[in-house]
């Protein structure tokens, strides 16, 4: 993690539906935020699906296999850790996760 | 060592298979074989000739895999007909004038179509009914012609009268005998067949023997005169009167023939020269013919085994057959005229059903000798089993064939009860035991079954039985076959829908704390979404529903590679008017949309971004477009032909219906997405039959198709009903829809669907014509419900300010995505490689809050 990184607040945690992700603009990253549960867990991942190239990360379905969670991209369904952001189909490819906190019910992320 | 050469005479179905068993037996080809095909196309199905009506493509019905022949260095010359072989030199030549030397020699020559020798028989209006080329001359004919006759009223002429039926022929029989099929029924069953047939419009005059065909009527071009001095008028004539076998080339070098001509072949298919074998219809063994394709396919096995060195012999065979004529169930087993000196029948007749039963047994009642079936023919499988495997029949025979009712009565055979022996497919020879060897390779599905044994490819009668001994198999072999949805959910898609439907759960949350574990996945959220809108047909918006949905039913259009989304909206039955083409084309300029016809008879506006898809699709709202569901597991749309209001030959209203359908059936959820379309006449230009549901217009009505399919392996449509009123028609695509949402498994098509349902498109009819499930009540029912409870899911969004938040790229910013970027192409755009895009934006932002250094 570079030094540069810097706590962002986004956004109220009541933007985000239960069970859905959102896109956030942070430090000039695209970052995809996921909220699986009704309560304050949020991951955050890098929004660019690194096999498409394409940036949307956050319009995927949140899944569990195994005891993990994951993102699956809506472009070709390869899914994605929502903690280290490794591949579950490719092992040799990962996108970046950032840390998250939720403080006085707003969002922000370590970018 | 040399291989050996071997010359083939004919490439019919025999001929083929022949070929076909060496080379499967062989892997590595001991023979150099030539094979001479008369007909200007290699092997095709003739047991499914008239499909050829519908389809027109011979390839549907080759038998030979492209590259085959090729593959294997078969050397196949197409077009060449042998005109002499000279035996003591081992040489055949053709009409080319080439010669084709050979060490052995099979001839399958086939049958050539018998013609009465009636006056008036070479007319350019008489044909015959056996090849492709037959087939393209009849239909010509057809086209300029109101009414035909065939003449003959066997097994082959009634498929020819239905096919006639189906070119829109007013159509006749004639047969020479007093009943109908003599050869297969008995006398009721031959009447019972004639009630149906005539009923389904096709007029039988039986007893009749032609004598001339004069070329002139006041009603048609040809007058037909019979013994009893009556006539017939009609436009054209087509003979099924029986075939002889092509024994021509035999008889001109000196093969031995039988007294009603034939090859003459021993138990070996070896003929009165040890280096010739003969085989199918054009051999003769123990004075008998085989004009099935059963004892054909295993003759050629015979031979094959017989080149190879392998022990094996033809003993004759079962002449049993079913079959569908015109829509007609009939079956025919062993001794079904009774003629076994003391054997005793069994009957069951229902008049109100048009149904007929019989089944011929031993004095003793101990053994099967015979059956006849008219109407229903679905216990053929079980008697059949009864009467090749010599099975020892239930104290009460005739609780074979009684209907059963409350569970009682009905003994039907299980598949456990059958020997290792039992010949299950008769056409390739397939025993119980080849099944059950295949099974326990691995092969645990219907199509693998079908896929490495063959079984159930040629007339298809044995696939209710083929589908019971895979079951017995699975569960004797202790193989589990699941089908859970995903490792969160221990249950089928059907049985979720059921378990929704009966405890009316509305949410995912419910049905995983009550039927599931852990938290869901990509599989079944969609699924169950998919499901609780077809049930409930709610807003799939809602908060408890967004996070099940994919996202291109979150965002309502079809996610492009680029993450931008395609506009379609609906253009029912491909209607869409200049005004409103008008400000489509409008909102394409406006924002800069990339314009295609899509593949579904409507326009694709294409490169939206996803902040800009409310305003789009506010004014296309506004012009009065609804959402087209492209992006919906659903009915995407109706695709439809000219039809009768304005085409100089369609003769029903094709546009009319196909836009009633589209409206009646839009954004109802299915399992799959769904194609319809309708032509107005024979012509088929809608293609209705490569879709989910065909609808082409006869001059009496609609008929009724199901579950074709286009893509990546295309089906054609299967016929489910005829001449069908708009009322019922509506009823019976109630029926049918709401059928497939209930038991389709995940991400099925309609194709697949029913190539996995038990009893395929007969159980399927018997469901939706037939009400066999007494279910179709509910079917509609909930069917009214859905359609009912439609709303266009644009306008809903687009009135609830929650829902547009969800729109903007950013949920902190009103930027856009930078990485979209477009470049131009043939005057449009299209998205740019990645080589191409510009560097993306550098924005800084105040909101840091403060440094962390980790």
């Amino acid at each position: 993690m570079s030094k540069n990184n810097k706590w962002f607040s986004v956004c109220e945690l009541s933007k985000i539906y239960p069970a859905t992700g959102v896109c956030a603009l942070v430090n000039d990253k695209q970052v995809a935020l996921f909220r699986p549960y009704n309560d304050e867990q949020i991951f955050a991942l890098n929004n660019m699906d690194p096999f498409g190239q394409a940036n949307v990360l956050s319009r995927g379905v949140i899944c569990q296999h195994g005891d993990a969670l994951w993102v699956a991209s809506p472009l070709k369904k390869q899914r994605f850790n929502l903690t280290d952001g490794s591949c579950l189909e490719n092992a040799e490819i990962a996108v970046p996760a950032y840390q998250t906190r939720v403080k006085n019910g707003v969002v922000e992320v370590l970018a | 060592m040399d291989k050996m050469r071997l010359a083939v005479i004919g490439n019919g179905m025999v001929g083929h298979r022949v070929i076909e068993e060496l080379i499967e037996k062989s892997p590595q080809s001991q023979f150099d074989i030539t094979v001479l095909c008369e007909e200007p196309r290699v092997a095709y199905d003739r047991v499914h000739l008239s499909s050829y009506f519908s389809h027109h493509t011979a390839e549907e019905l080759s038998l030979v895999k492209e590259g085959f022949y090729e593959k294997h260095q078969v050397k196949v010359l197409i077009g060449e007909r042998a005109i002499t072989i000279n035996r003591a030199e081992k040489v055949i030549h053709t009409q080319t004038g080439r010669a084709v030397y050979y060490d052995k020699l099979v001839m399958a020559t086939g049958s050539y179509p018998f013609v009465p020798p009636i006056k008036g028989n070479e007319s350019k209006d008489c044909f015959v009914y056996r090849t492709i080329e037959d087939l393209n001359a009849i239909e010509a004919c057809a086209r300029r012609s109101k009414s035909g006759v065939v003449v003959g009223g066997g097994l082959l002429g009634l498929e020819a009268a239905g096919a006639l039926k189906a070119l829109g022929i007013q159509a006749h029989v004639i047969e020479f005998a007093p009943v109908l099929m003599a050869e297969q029924l008995d006398e009721q069953g031959g009447k019972m067949l004639r009630r149906k047939i005539e009923s389904l419009g096709v007029q039988v005059h039986t007893s009749k023997n032609t004598l001339e065909i004069i070329p002139q009527g006041t009603t048609a071009r040809n007058t037909l005169k019979f013994a009893d001095g009556t006539e017939l008028e009609v436009d054209f004539i087509v003979f099924s009167t029986g075939i002889r076998p092509q024994d021509k080339l035999a008889k001109q070098c000196g093969l031995a023939t039988g007294r009603r001509g034939g090859i003459v072949i021993d138990d070996q298919c070896i003929t009165s020269d040890p280096d010739v074998f003969a085989i199918g219809e054009c051999a003769s063994w123990q004075e008998q013919f085989f004009g099935l394709v059963a004892p054909g396919y295993k003759m050629a096995q015979v031979t094959a085994d017989t080149l190879l060195g392998n022990d094996n012999q033809f003993a004759g065979a079962d002449m049993s057959a079913k079959l569908k004529l015109l829509g007609v169930d009939v079956g025919s087993i062993g001794d079904a005229n009774g003629r076994t000196p003391g054997c005793r029948s069994y009957v069951y007749s229902d008049e109100s059903q048009d149904l007929y039963k019989r089944i011929i047994v031993s004095k003793d009642g101990k053994k099967l000798l015979g059956a006849v079936l008219v109407g229903d023919a679905s216990d053929y499988g079980t008697l059949l089993q009864y009467k090749l495997n010599d099975i020892e029949l239930p104290e009460h025979p005739d609780s074979l064939i009684l209907p059963s009712r409350d569970g009682c009565g009905g003994a039907k055979l299980g598949a456990d009860a059958l020997p290792e022996s039992a010949q299950i497919c008769s056409c390739f020879d397939v025993s119980k035991g080849h099944i059950a060897a295949a099974v326990a390779d691995g092969h645990t599905t219907m199509s693998a079954i079908k896929e490495v044994t063959k079984a159930g490819t040629g007339c298809g009668g044995c696939l209710p039985l083929i589908s019971q001994v895979l079951n017995a198999e699975l569960a004797k072999q202790g193989i589990e076959v699941k089908n859970h949805l995903c490792e969160h959910f221990e249950y089928s898609r059907q049985e979720l829908y059921h378990l929704i439907k009966i405890e009316g759960i509305k949410t995912f949350t419910e049905l995983l704390a009550k039927y599931g574990k852990g938290y869901g996945c990509e599989v079944c959220k969609p699924t169950i979404g998919s499901l609780l809108a077809s049930c409930w047909n709610e807003y799939v918006l809602t908060p408890e529903h967004n996070g099940l949905q994919d996202t291109n039913d979150i965002f309502l259009g079809n996610m492009q590679k680029d993450g931008t989304y395609s506009v379609i909206p609906r253009m029912s039955a491909g209607e869409v008017t200049p005004k409103a083409l008008s400000v489509l084309a409008q909102v394409a300029q406006d924002y800069d949309l990339y314009t295609k016809v899509t593949g579904a008879q409507r326009i694709g506006l294409f490169g939206a971004r996803k902040e800009d898809l409310p305003a789009i699709w506010q004014t296309l709202l506004d012009a009065g477009f609804e959402t087209g569901q492209a992006y919906a597991k659903a009915l995407r749309m109706v695709k439809t032909c000219v039809g009768s209001t304005w085409c100089r030959f369609g003769v029903q209203d094709s546009v009319g219906l196909g836009a009633l359908l589209e409206n009646r059936y839009k954004g109802i959820r299915t399992p799959h997405k769904m194609k319809f379309g309708v032509s107005g006449c024979t012509r088929e230009c809608a293609e209705a039959q490569g879709k989910d549901l065909g609808i082409i217009a006869t001059d009496s009505g609609w008929n009724m198709y199901v579950c074709g399919n286009g893509g990546m392996k295309p089906q054609h449509a299967v016929l489910l009903a005829s001449d069908l009123d708009q009322t019922t028609l509506l009823q019976y695509v109630d029926r049918f829809m709401m059928f497939y949402v209930r038991t389709a498994d995940k991400l099925t098509r309609t194709s697949v669907w029913l190539n996995n349902l038990e009893g395929g498109i007969d159980y399927l009819r018997d469901v939706i014509v037939h009400d066999k499930l007494e279910i179709n009540q509910q079917l509609e029912a909930d069917m009214s419900k859905l359609i009912a409870s439609y709303e266009c899911e644009w306008a809903k969004t687009l009135s609830d300010k929650d829902q547009l938040a969800r729109f903007a790229h950013f949920i902190n910013s009103d930027l856009s995505d930078d990485n979209v970027q477009f470049v131009p192409e043939r005057g449009q755009k299209r998205p740019a490689f990645i080589t191409e895009k510009v560097p993306t934006y550098r924005i800084q932002l105040d909101n840091a809050l403060e440094e962390e250094t980790v």
